[in-house]
């Protein structure tokens, strides 16, 4: 009788193992479905000049390539990292710092508010506040993602330096040094693989925004580099030329999308080398 | 009393509005080893933290009274300044985990941003591990993580960034509650050799520590200081009743 039933719970135990593991097997499928698909379709118009290379009119001999849309996806994201990382980690640590205060309540909850934000949103917003009265730029652009990009940054910093003992902080005030030194020195340092990380995947995050760009940064055929006039991304020409009646065109949206996951691919890879290189023992 | 250097009077010291420290009068005295014992909750924590003004940093914390550091009022000091006098070491080892261990010794000059020769740097940091008794064991490995060393050794790092920036005073909160009985053995020995170049003031809750290493001790119950004398007249005999019961045992 125990007999019996111990070797039905084993069964059942074994059971249960199987489950959790043809699910977690189901949910991969789609993702090396898409992978695969974009590898194929993409890596066969890779080469240097599609690297290059501006697009060419339709029915020329060579389709062209995307340097255009690369330039401008590396000067938006720069930019955007330039604007969200110091209001990021500024208000994460302040967050960490204040952890009840009413303000701190207060800000938390906006925070959460802006990373609930639908991005069309935010692109319509800076649409209103910017390009209205600018023009369509790629700075507009940059300060959409930013927006996007913050509430990711502040989450990331307060998780991390919530993990870090009060006793650092104890230790070095002990020793006469100034709370912002404190901060800048000992704190942020010891939270530093934690934070890079989070700023690392936000950016991976906004790397594919297409909505807010729509209204932001347009798009440009011309390779463009001043911040102050439209600019293309990769995003933004798979959206165009994927939505074109041109063959040749369809094939670079593939290549770009190819190019796209790659560049998402090796923010991750570099986040987890961060994570490990600068992995802090407490 | 043989000269003090630093003089409490009338403390009281607040956690909101419970009060924690009662009207407490104490003075340390130079080059010595003062013990704070008492009962977990009797405010020996928060009287040592009062020393360097760590209490305040504690949301809704509030003192009233003076201490005197010499004949200057330290709540009227610069708090930054004062804890470059005053020292202290923790409950648990903190050596900071961003540093290796020669940066955690100059942590007191490198984060307050002190410029330093090459030399000035290996000679502060030698001298500060050979009085920490740290120095044989680590001599090799200065560039590593201060993390890598074990829970003692930690300690003892932690006592040669304390001691680098040349304190009058060392504070320690408990210095051995989390450690093993032989890294316990070594900071009290490493306590009675300091007390040569530095006024100690440590809080204990062990009864034999306290016997074994200091020259005064203080005995402090529910937030009021019962007794103090000389740890040999404490130990052998005790004028308050509270104190004698809590010697043999009785509670706490």
């Amino acid at each position: 009788m125990k007999e019996k039933n111990i070797r039905r719970r084993l069964i059942k135990d074994r059971l249960f193992l199987i489950l959790i593991g043809v699910l977690s097997l189901t949910a991969l499928i789609p993702l090396i479905f898409i992978l695969g698909y974009i590898f194929r379709n993409g890596i066969r118009v890779i080469n240097w000049d599609f690297l290059t290379q501006l697009p060419q009119p339709v029915g020329e001999e060579t389709a062209g390539g995307i340097v255009h849309a690369l330039v401008g996806t590396i000067i938006i994201i720069g930019l955007s990292f330039f604007l969200a990382v110091p209001f990021g980690i500024g208000t994460g640590v302040y967050l960490s710092e204040n952890r009840n205060t009413r303000f701190s309540v207060i800000v938390r909850l906006c925070v959460d508010l802006l990373m609930g934000v639908p991005s069309i949103v935010v692109g319509i917003i800076a649409y209103a506040w910017i390009v209205r009265f600018q023009g369509f730029s790629a700075l507009a652009g940059s300060i959409a993602l930013s927006i996007l990009m913050i509430p990711m940054v502040v989450r990331g910093t307060e998780e991390t330096l919530n993990l870090i003992p009060p006793s650092y902080k104890e230790a070095s005030l002990a020793l006469g040094v100034p709370y912002y030194r404190t901060m800048l020195k000992v704190i942020i340092p010891s939270g530093f693989g934690g934070i890079t990380t989070g700023v690392l995947l936000a950016l991976a995050r906004i790397a594919g925004e297409t909505a807010p760009l729509l209204f932001t940064a347009l798009g440009s055929n011309f390779l463009n580099v001043n911040i102050f006039k439209p600019m293309h991304t990769l995003p933004l020409l798979i959206y165009d030329y994927a939505t074109s009646p041109y063959k040749e065109w369809h094939h670079i949206a593939w290549g770009a999308s190819f190019v796209l996951v790659i560049f998402v691919l090796v923010l991750n890879i570099i986040s987890r080398l961060v994570i490990k290189k600068w992995k802090i023992q407490f | 009393m043989e000269n003090s250097i630093l003089t409490i009077k009338n403390l009281d010291a607040y956690f909101g509005k419970t009060q924690v420290l009662k009207n407490i009068n104490l003075s340390f005295p130079y080059k010595k080893v003062t013990a704070i014992m008492g009962p977990s909750g009797c405010g020996k924590t928060t009287l040592i933290r009062c020393l360097n003004r760590m209490h305040e940093l504690t949301a809704d914390a509030d003192y009233g009274g003076s201490i005197f550091l010499g004949d200057v009022n330290i709540f009227e000091k610069n708090p930054i300044t004062l804890r470059r006098h005053i020292g202290m070491v923790f409950q648990r080892p903190n050596p900071f985990p961003n540093m290796s261990i020669y940066e955690n010794v100059l942590a007191g000059y490198t984060l307050n941003g002190i410029r330093l020769t090459r030399l000035e740097r290996d000679s502060i940091v030698q001298d500060a591990l050979q009085k920490a008794a740290l120095w044989e064991e680590v001599k090799n490995h200065l560039n590593k993580k201060g993390t890598f060393l074990s829970g003692g050794q930690q300690q003892r790092l932690c006592i040669a960034r304390a001691l680098a920036v040349k304190p009058d005073i060392i504070l320690f909160d408990e210095p051995t509650s989390a450690l093993d009985p032989r890294a316990t053995t070594h900071i009290e020995e490493l306590i009675e050799e300091l007390k040569k170049t530095v006024t100690i003031v440590m809080v204990t809750h062990n009864i034999a520590q306290a016997a074994r290493v200091s020259d005064y001790t203080a005995f402090l119950y529910m937030g009021e200081l019962v007794e103090y004398n000389s740890s040999e007249r404490i130990f052998t005999v005790p004028k308050d009743k509270r104190t004698e019961e809590y010697l043999t045992g009785k509670f706490g």
